[in-house]
């Protein structure tokens, strides 16, 4: 009998198949087939339980006319407008005084960034108490402050998503400083002191070296907190339950709402497309401006 | 490098040491904010309910009240809830560790003709939010008959793409040389990973491991999809529904808040370094 021979990029590929086996399993059947039956099933009316019929591009046309996925969009991108910006300027401006010549920065950085990792829900079950309208201990400070009529937060739906939000950049802004820190460390000292040379002051080291320097990790940022606050889903379902009214109802709400309550899993699948089409658009956007704005470091 | 930052912030902020003692009044003042919301709950866990809402708040209460706690312990089964989020925890981050070391080592050591592609398949399922596989996967998963167990959760979450990814990029910064001179001395691919590449991607396997498991220890959507019966719950769904239930008992809530957050606060003060150190790396290199 003739040994077996196999050539070279053979023997490679039995070998990676090897490896990869257990994981490209698991990553074909919970991963890439559920994306493309996702995507088959936006052409779909499904009620989980009798046949799917194919209705074209009539899920679609629906979110033209659905007066709630047009608020569940305008919900989302308030949210979005409401965290994403001062969580960014609150963490840069925490990461740079977390970067100088103090004492105890670890020990601050440990305080920013706990509230991230602690549990969602037990946090947003805190501050719906804090929120507490007539009892909680934010009106009555603002109560004992003079104010007569303080916001009723949560149950109100001026200032429900609001109350969202303030949690939300509570929680998330330690993350965020968390990797600026790592970006401010990696500016090479030499360019301060050129630019101390150049009799540069603060604010135009700031501008012209920091900035410039750090806009990788900025660029990252924002595209991460973009698509973080896009998929906010837990604090809204614990402190709102997309009220009132549907005043917080964000569209990843209305997409579990509508497949998981609703039971119509062809349009909730159309509308999770939706996001991921607003998703990549801000990705590849967000690619284009780095190509033109990014400096990097070599 | 460190010192760039420092003479930033010096630049930034003047010589002065009155600046300084401003710059902690300041990060003192962030931090009780930050702190506030855990104090205000531990504070409150101690006490009956009328005195949760007393203004100004009583940080320390006048009798200890740790009857909340028991009854949080009876109501929800607090025992049998750590159980199932512990089993999941354990379960998930060991497969994770598995299954992502494996396939990062294929990914970034064996030059298999396909590697780019496949690679480029993983790394283009990170940018799909996770809304757009829910659906398909609660149908897969019932096609399985896994409704209500926890296995569909472990094997929902047990292959992350983000964990392979995670592993390549740090396997990629191994030196090709350690794994040629290992195999010279007679290794065969599964020794090398074993023995050259694992030992010295500790790092980024502890990073992993402390991602993934504080990942699953907080889910909520997942468990809240799939697992419909009390027993099976975890904590965050037991949580939850304390406080969707029992309104009123403000005391119990936040008692089950605090045993909520108590084990991840345990580790984190243990391993904060591996937290901090973990989040800049997958910050970076992703």
């Amino acid at each position: 009998m003739k040994p077996l021979r196999l050539s070279r990029n053979n023997r490679n590929r039995l070998t990676a198949l090897g490896f990869l086996a257990p994981n490209l399993l698991g990553f074909l059947v919970f991963t890439l087939i559920p994306i493309v039956i996702g995507i088959g099933m936006s052409f779909f009316r499904w009620d989980g339980a009798n046949d799917p019929v194919f209705i074209g591009l009539k899920n679609f046309a629906r979110m033209f006319t659905d007066t709630k996925f047009a608020n569940s969009l305008r919900v989302t991108l308030t949210y979005t407008l409401l965290t994403v910006p001062i969580t960014i300027v609150l963490s840069l401006f925490i990461a740079s005084l977390l970067t100088t010549k103090i004492r105890a920065t670890s020990a601050f950085r440990s305080v920013f960034f706990f509230p991230y990792i602690a549990s969602i829900v037990a946090v947003a079950i805190v501050w719906q108490f804090l929120y507490h309208a007539e009892l909680g201990p934010i009106n009555q400070f603002l109560h004992a402050l003079g104010i007569a009529n303080p916001p009723r937060w949560t149950s109100s739906k001026d200032t429900a998503l609001l109350a969202v939000a303030i949690m939300n950049v509570w929680r998330a802004v330690g993350y965020y400083m968390v990797l600026f820190i790592a970006g401010l460390v990696g500016i090479p000292a030499s360019l301060y002191e050129a630019g101390a040379i150049d009799g540069a002051n603060a604010w135009q080291k700031f501008r012209h070296i920091t900035l410039p320097m750090l806009s990788p990790t900025t660029f990252f940022v924002v595209i991460i907190s973009i698509i973080n606050s896009f998929q906010a889903f837990t604090p809204i379902y614990i402190m709102t339950g997309g009220g009132p009214g549907i005043a917080t109802q964000v569209l990843v709400f209305r997409i579990y709402e509508e497949s998981f309550v609703l039971s119509n899993f062809g349009y909730a699948s159309a509308m999770a497309m939706a996001l991921f089409l607003i998703v990549l658009v801000f990705t590849v956007f967000q690619f284009r401006t780095q190509e033109k704005n990014v400096a990097y470091m070599q | 490098m460190v010192g760039s930052a420092k003479s930033l912030a010096r630049n930034i902020l003047g010589p002065r040491s009155g600046t300084h003692l401003l710059l902690y009044l300041f990060l003192i003042g962030a931090s009780l904010v930050m702190l506030f919301p855990f104090m205000w709950m531990l504070s409150s866990s101690f006490k009956p309910d009328k005195e949760i809402f007393e203004f100004p708040i009583q940080w320390i209460p006048q009798n200890l009240h740790p009857e909340n706690y028991v009854r949080v312990w009876n109501t929800i089964h607090y025992g049998r809830l750590l159980f199932n989020t512990s089993f999941l925890t354990v379960m998930i981050t060991a497969l994770q560790i598995l299954t992502c070391t494996l396939a990062g080592y294929a990914f970034a050591k064996i030059p298999f003709p396909e590697n780019r592609i496949v690679f480029l398949c993983y790394l283009a399922t990170l940018m799909v939010p996770f809304q757009v596989v829910m659906i398909p996967q609660f149908t897969i998963i019932r096609l399985l008959g896994l409704m209500n167990s926890h296995w569909a959760i472990i094997l929902i979450q047990a292959f992350s793409p983000f964990g392979v990814f995670m592993m390549r990029q740090f396997f990629l910064n191994i030196p090709i040389e350690l794994s040629e001179a290992a195999r010279i001395d007679g290794l065969n691919e599964l020794g090398i990973y074993a023995r050259i590449i694992l030992p010295l991607s500790k790092p980024a396997i502890a990073s992993l491991a402390i991602f993934t498991s504080v990942f699953v220890w907080n889910d909520f959507l997942t468990p809240l999809i799939y697992l419909n019966t009390a027993a099976k719950w975890t904590i965050q769904l037991g949580l939850r529904s304390m406080f969707a239930e029992y309104t009123a008992d403000y005391g119990g809530v936040m008692a089950g808040a605090v045993l909520a957050i108590l084990p991840v606060l345990v580790v984190f003060l243990l391993l904060q370094r591996f937290f901090i150190e973990g989040i800049a790396m997958s910050g970076i290199k992703g």
